[in-house]
C-alpha cells in the first residue's frame, strides 16, 4: 500500500510538470505577444520603448528561461503580476478561490444526493415507466447547455418570484450564503446529477446481474437488504471514480455558470483574463485548475484503493 | 421433444431482413429512442442544407424597426435587438453548429485514431510517451483546454474547429489504443503475419476495420460534446465570430438583460442546442446498444 501511494504521488508530480509545459506552449502559439498588444494599444511607435516593455516583462529571454522563471515563481509562491490590474496575481486569485470552492462543493453534493438515489431507483425498477422517465430526464439534463439552464432559471425567478438571483455582493450569514449559492449550484449540478444517475444505474444493473445477488435472494434475503446492502455497496465503487472525473467536468460547467450568475469566482476570472489577453494570469489560473483536478483524482485513487481490497493487495 | 424453428423465430423478430425498408423498420421497432434521435439529426441536417429554402429573411440583415419584436406572423420566433429574424438565425445556425461540431469531431477522431492505432500497434517508447502526454491532456477539463486554444489561436471558424478538435484527441486515442491492444493478440493477426503480410497492411486492413464499431459509438457521443463545446465557446465570446450566426452566441447577446423583456431570445436558441445534442445522445445510445453491447448502460 505504501509503495502504491509513493508511486501514485510521483506520477502526480510528473503529470503536473508535463501539464505546465503544455499550458506554457499552448499560450505561446500565436505570433505576437502581450508586448505587441500593449504596444499597439498604447499608440507607441518607438521600437526602443517596445524593447523596454519586453525587457520589463521578461519577454526578451528565451522560452526555456521564461518557463524557468514561471516555474521558480510558482514554487516560491510568487505568481507574478496581472497585466490588467497590476496587482500581484496571488492577491487577485486568493479571494476568488473560496467562492468557487463553495459553489463546486454545493454542486457536487447536489449531484450525488440527487443522482445516486435516482440511479438506484431507476435500476431497481428497470424498464418500468418510472425508469424511462428518469432516463429521458437525465438524457435531457446531459443535452442542455449549462448556461442555458442558468438563463432559464433566471427567467423563472423573474417570472415567479420577481427577483434575479444574480450575485451582487458577498452575502452574510449562513442561510443567506446557502440561498445565494444554491441556485447556480443547482444549475451546474443538474448535468452532473444526470451523469451520476446514469452511471449509478448502469453500475447497479451490472451488480444486480451477479451470482451472489441471486444467492442472497435464494437464501431469502429481503429485496431491501439485497438492494441496499449487497448491491449498492458494490455498485458505489465506479461512482466514486466518476466523482473524480466529474470534478474536472464541473469546473468547465462552472466557467459558464459563474458568467451567467455574475459570481466573482476563479472560473469566471479565467474568462476575463483570456479576454484581456492577460496571459500570465491565464497560465496561473489554468495551472491552478490542473492542480486541483490532479489532486482530486489522486485522492479518489487512494479512496478507491482503500475501498476495493483487490487493489490494495494487488501490489 | 419439440424442435425450435430458429429461422422462423428470427424472421418473426425482424432479423435476416433483405430489403432496406425492412432494416429501417427493424431499427425503429427495436430502438425507438434511437430512431427518434436519428429523426432529430435528419431534421438538423435538413435545416442546415436547405436553409435558404425554408427561411424568408436573411439571417444577417438588420431591421431596427422590428427590434425585439415578439413572435408573430412576420417573425415566427421573434426578432433580436438588431431586428434580425430569430427563426432564420436558428436555421442558419444549424450550419455553424453542424460544421463546427462535425468538423471538429472528424478532425479529432482522425487524429485520435491515428495516434491510438500507432500507439497500440507499435508499443515501445512511442506508446510510453504518447500515453503520458494523453494522461496530461486529460487532466484539464475539455472546455478549459478548448478555451485556451481558442484564445491562443484567435476567433475564426476554422480556429474554433481546431480548438475543439485537439482536446478530443486523447479521449479517442485512448479507446482506439485499448481496442488495438486487444485486437493484435487475435489469431487472425498472427495468421496474417505468418503469411508475410507487412505490418502496415495488417494495421490498416485487419485491425482498423475492427475498431470501427466502438469508434462509431464514440464519434456520435463526441458529436454532442463538440456541439455543446462550440455553443459554450461562442457564448463566452471566444468561439465562432461575427457574422456567422451561432446558437451559443445568440444566447450571449441576449444574456441576463433580455431575460425580462424578450424571453424568446433566450428560449429558442437554447432549445435548438438542446434538441441537437439530445438527438445525438439518443442516436449514440442506440448505436452503442446495437454495435457494442458490452458497453450497454
Amino acid at each position: 500500500m505504501g509503495a502504491y501511494l509513493v508511486r501514485r504521488f510521483g506520477l502526480m508530480l510528473i503529470t503536473l510538470f508535463g501539464i505546465s509545459i503544455i499550458i506554457f506552449v499552448l499560450l505561446r502559439l500565436t505570433p505576437g505577444n502581450i508586448a505587441d498588444i500593449l504596444f499597439d494599444a498604447g499608440g507607441y511607435v518607438d521600437p526602443a520603448d517596445k524593447a523596454k516593455i519586453m525587457a520589463d516583462l521578461g519577454l526578451d529571454k528565451s522560452l526555456p528561461a521564461q518557463y524557468a522563471d514561471w516555474m521558480g515563481g510558482l514554487l516560491t509562491g510568487d505568481l507574478g503580476y496581472s497585466y490588467q490590474t497590476e496587482r500581484p496575481a496571488l492577491e487577485e486569485i486568493a479571494p476568488r478561490i473560496p467562492i468557487t470552492a463553495r459553489l463546486a462543493g454545493l454542486a457536487l453534493s447536489f449531484a450525488v444526493l440527487i443522482g445516486v438515489p435516482l440511479g438506484v431507483l431507476s435500476a431497481v425498477r428497470q424498464n418500468t415507466r418510472l425508469d424511462y422517465l428518469l432516463r429521458v430526464i437525465s438524457l435531457s439534463g446531459l443535452s442542455m447547455p449549462a448556461f442555458w439552464l442558468g438563463l432559464l432559471i433566471l427567467m423563472a425567478f423573474v417570472r415567479f418570484f420577481g427577483t434575479i438571483p444574480i450575485y451582487s455582493e458577498e452575502p452574510v450569514g449562513f442561510w443567506n450564503t446557502l440561498l445565494m449559492y444554491s441556485v447556480p449550484a443547482a444549475a451546474v449540478g443538474f448535468r452532473s446529477s444526470a451523469l451520476m444517475m446514469r452511471l449509478t444505474r448502469s453500475s447497479m444493473l451490472e451488480v444486480l446481474r451477479q451470482d451472489y445477488i441471486r444467492t442472497a435472494r435464494s437464501k431469502g434475503a429481503s429485496e431491501r437488504t439485497i438492494n441496499y446492502y449487497h448491491a449498492l455497496k458494490n455498485a458505489v465503487l465506479p461512482v466514486v471514480t466518476v466523482i473524480g472525473i466529474e470534478a474536472a467536468f464541473l469546473l468547465g460547467g462552472l466557467i459558464v455558470t459563474e458568467t451567467v450568475f455574475n459570481i466573482p469566482g476563479v472560473a469566471r476570472f479565467l474568462v476575463e483574463a483570456i479576454r484581456w489577453r492577460d496571459y500570465p494570469m491565464v497560465q496561473n489560473l489554468v495551472m491552478f485548475i490542473a492542480v486541483v483536478v490532479v489532486v482530486i483524482n489522486f485522492i479518489i485513487d487512494l479512496l478507491y484503493a482503500a475501498l476495493d481490497p483487490r487493489i490494495k493487495f494487488a501490489d | 421433444m419439440s424442435t425450435i424453428d430458429y429461422n422462423a423465430e428470427l424472421i418473426a423478430a425482424g432479423a435476416h431482413v433483405r430489403s432496406r425498408w425492412g432494416a429501417i423498420r427493424f431499427f425503429i421497432r427495436r430502438y425507438p429512442l434511437g430512431a427518434i434521435g436519428a429523426a432529430i439529426m435528419t431534421l438538423v441536417i435538413f435545416a442546415a442544407c436547405f436553409a435558404p429554402l425554408i427561411t424568408v429573411y436573411d439571417p444577417l440583415s438588420t431591421n431596427a424597426a422590428v427590434s425585439l419584436a415578439p413572435p408573430s406572423a412576420q417573425h415566427w420566433l421573434g426578432a433580436d435587438f438588431m431586428g434580425r429574424d430569430v427563426y432564420s438565425r436558428i436555421v442558419y445556425g444549424a450550419r455553424i453548429s453542424l460544421a463546427v461540431g462535425a468538423g471538429s469531431m472528424l478532425l479529432g477522431c482522425t487524429l485520435g485514431v491515428t495516434i491510438g492505432l500507432l500507439s497500440g500497434y507499435l508499443l515501445g517508447w512511442f506508446d510510453l510517451i504518447t500515453q503520458r502526454v494523453i494522461e496530461m491532456m486529460q487532466a484539464l477539463p475539455l472546455l478549459v483546454m478548448a478555451l485556451i486554444m481558442a484564445a491562443a489561436l484567435g476567433p475564426s471558424l476554422h480556429n474554433t474547429i481546431i480548438a475543439i478538435a485537439i482536446p478530443l484527441v486523447p479521449y479517442v486515442a485512448r479507446v482506439i489504443r485499448a481496442n488495438t491492444l486487444s485486437l493484435r493478440e487475435q489469431p487472425f493477426v498472427e495468421a496474417a503475419k505468418a503469411i508475410g503480410m507487412s505490418e502496415t497492411r495488417i494495421a490498416l486492413r485487419h485491425i482498423l476495420p475492427n475498431t470501427l464499431a466502438p469508434l462509431i459509438v464514440l464519434a456520435t457521443a463526441q458529436l454532442g460534446s463538440t456541439i455543446l463545446t462550440e455553443a459554450s465557446l461562442s457564448f463566452l465570446g471566444l468561439g465562432v465570430p461575427e457574422p456567422h450566426p451561432s446558437w451559443g452566441r445568440m444566447l450571449s447577446e441576449s444574456a441576463a438583460e433580455y431575460v425580462r423583456t424578450a424571453p424568446w431570445l433566450v428560449i429558442f436558441p437554447g432549445l435548438a442546442i438542446s434538441l441537437a445534442v439530445f438527438g445525438t445522445n439518443l442516436l449514440g445510445d442506440a448505436l452503442r446498444d446495437l454495435l457494442d453491447p458490452r458497453q450497454r448502460s
